[in-house]
């Protein structure tokens, strides 16, 4: 069950990303979670959407760069030292982080963190193996 | 103080400079035939022998050269000695895909040397003057031009080349340098340096000689207000021999052709036809002394004038405008030649659609050089730090194409404006 990012390639210049989120936003697509990149040139806007596949071919039709990526989203415990112990987990078990960000979504008792990391299957396995939780497509929203 | 390097020539009446260059038109034809296989086959498809060159009026009737023959001969093939007779070669300034390489015998060298030594002196240089050669040395014409020009007229020459401008000034002040040559755009730098560490009452810089690239009036007055000097052009273009094949004289209004060993046209650069005197068209030149490199009428693609209206020095030869623009596309930025098509190739190398604008300015006095190029589907990813290595990688490569760094600029696609369906590839907005 893999989770999907889009990421678009967006030039710094006024109105971009309100052009971008409103094209999804007309095709009625939700974002989940948002995270933006950027040099002084140009920025790289990575999202999760709750239709990836629909939301991609809209963004491609538009004449958008894009690119899809395979990420990891963990349900972190929503309680003190819930982040830094699935920091502590993902650091043992030798995996490197690229980047992440959270999700809007939010349980009673979990928060929701997108982890790009090189090897998602390793990360899977050392979360579970930590009685910890990898979230599911349902609970964060996606089809 | 001598006024002329070489006065009886610089001051020939327009009778017997016309009389030298019929005569060494007559001789260099013959020579061109014989020893330079690809020009003679030029000749005879145009159906042409060295019988029907008599004179200047004549020179019409013979074929162009252009970049395309250059490097359609290279290395050797417009070569008029064997290389067991030449003595050096230089080459233009960092275009690797476009290089030109011209040969010279020790004479070659000691005409292009009068040249520059005609032009030092023009600015009033003497023995007495310390010459300090700031344009790069190597197989860039610049420096050994207006070094050997220097040593001609017994200065003391200074061969700094280009860069490192702090020791620039410490040599200017220490040494007492009195004529800088140099590009412009280096001039208006050092001026600005000099102007910031408040060293401007111990530079003693009486002329500067400044080629190589484009400038206004505007920038002359700049640069002469601040460095307190008398600013010259001089112009020159390695397949004729470098710099020296025109200088500015005191009246700064034109550069004299040395007419001695260049025959001028003027021609219109869509029909090859000679244009009459004051009309606007493509430069030619005719080589009529040069052993190891004799090109004839080859088309400089640079568009200006010519005048033979009185000079108040006191000089007869032909002056030419400072060049208004070039009858191809390409650039001179920075002193260095770039053909947008050098740019096209390296951006379909690195996996870039061919979309691509140049942008060119000149911001306090120098080139700033731009290049913007749309972002393409297989050179994305979600990873910052992968575009930046292969925005670096672009960058890279631009640099070993062109000669000079290029700033990129990624742009999403279809941003670059068109009009009328044709692309606009180059925006130059230097006012020169």
């Amino acid at each position: 069950m893999n989770i999907y990012q889009i990421s678009v390639f967006l030039e710094n210049r006024a109105g971009q990303l309100s052009e971008i989120t409103k094209l999804l936003a007309d095709n009625g697509i939700n974002l989940r979670a948002i995270s933006i990149a950027e040099t002084s040139d140009y920025g790289v806007l990575r999202m999760i959407a709750d239709d990836a596949e629909r939301a991609s071919s809209i963004l491609l039709e538009q004449g958008n760069i894009i690119s899809m990526t395979p990420v990891s989203v963990v349900a972190v415990p929503d309680r003190p030292a819930g982040l830094s112990e699935v920091l502590s987990i993902i650091a043992e078990a030798g995996i490197d982080i690229e980047y992440m960000y959270s999700l809007f979504t939010h349980a009673d008792d979990k928060a929701y963190m997108v982890f790009r990391v090189d090897g998602e299957e390793k990360l899977s396995s050392a979360i579970k193996a930590h009685d910890m939780e990898m979230a599911t497509k349902e609970e964060i929203g996606l089809k | 103080m001598a006024k002329y390097y070489q006065p009886e020539i610089e001051t020939a009446s327009q009778e017997q400079i016309r009389a030298w260059q019929n005569e060494r038109l007559v001789e260099q034809v013959k020579h061109v035939w014989n020893d330079v296989p690809y020009y003679r086959k030029k000749m005879e498809e145009k159906g042409v022998t060295p019988d029907d060159i008599k004179s200047v009026d004549d020179l019409y009737k013979l074929p162009f050269l252009t970049k395309d023959d250059l490097r359609e001969a290279y290395p050797y093939g417009l070569m008029g000695k064997p290389a067991s007779e030449c003595v050096r070669i230089q080459s233009t300034s960092g275009t690797t895909g476009k290089r030109v390489v011209a040969f010279y015998t020790q004479h070659d060298v000691d005409l292009w040397e009068d040249c520059c030594a005609r032009a030092i002196v023009a600015v009033g240089g003497t023995k007495d003057d310390v010459c300090h050669v700031a344009y790069g040395y190597g197989l860039f014409t610049g420096g050994a031009g207006l070094h050997g020009g220097s040593h001609k007229v017994g200065c003391l020459t200074l061969p700094m080349s280009s860069g490192n401008t702090d020791r620039q000034l410490q040599f200017m002040t220490d040494l007492g340098s009195t004529i800088i040559c140099c590009t412009p755009s280096y001039a208006a730098y050092l001026a600005e340096s000099i102007y910031e560490k408040g060293i401007r009452d111990q530079i003693k810089l009486k002329a500067g000689i400044f080629g190589a690239e484009a400038w206004s009036e505007e920038m002359r007055r700049d640069i002469e207000e601040k460095l307190g000097i008398r600013a010259y052009d001089i112009y020159g273009l390695t397949e004729i021999s470098g710099p020296g094949v025109s200088f500015e004289c005191e009246a700064q209004m034109g550069m004299h052709i040395n007419e001695d060993h260049f025959i001028a046209e003027i021609i219109d650069p869509d029909t090859g036809e000679v244009l009459p005197e004051g009309e606007k068209g493509e430069l030619v030149f005719t080589c009529i002394t040069k052993e190891a490199f004799p090109l004839i009428r080859y088309r400089t693609r640079d568009i200006c004038v010519l005048s033979r209206k009185p000079c108040p020095c006191g000089r007869t030869h032909v002056k030419m405008s400072k060049p208004m623009g070039r009858s191809d596309d390409m650039l001179i930025i920075r002193g260095v030649n770039v053909f947008p098509s050098q740019i096209e190739t390296v951006l379909i190398e690195q996996g870039y659609p061919a979309n691509y604008q140049i942008i060119v300015d000149r911001v306090n006095n120098s080139d700033t050089f731009e290049v913007m190029v749309e972002m393409s589907p297989e050179n994305f990813s979600d990873s910052l730090k992968k575009i930046t290595e292969m925005e670096k990688s672009l960058v890279g490569a631009l640099k070993a194409m062109l000669g000079i760094a290029a700033k990129v600029k990624l742009v999403a696609p279809k941003t670059i404006a068109r009009s009328e369906g044709k692309a606009v590839r180059v925006i130059d907005k230097r006012k020169i």
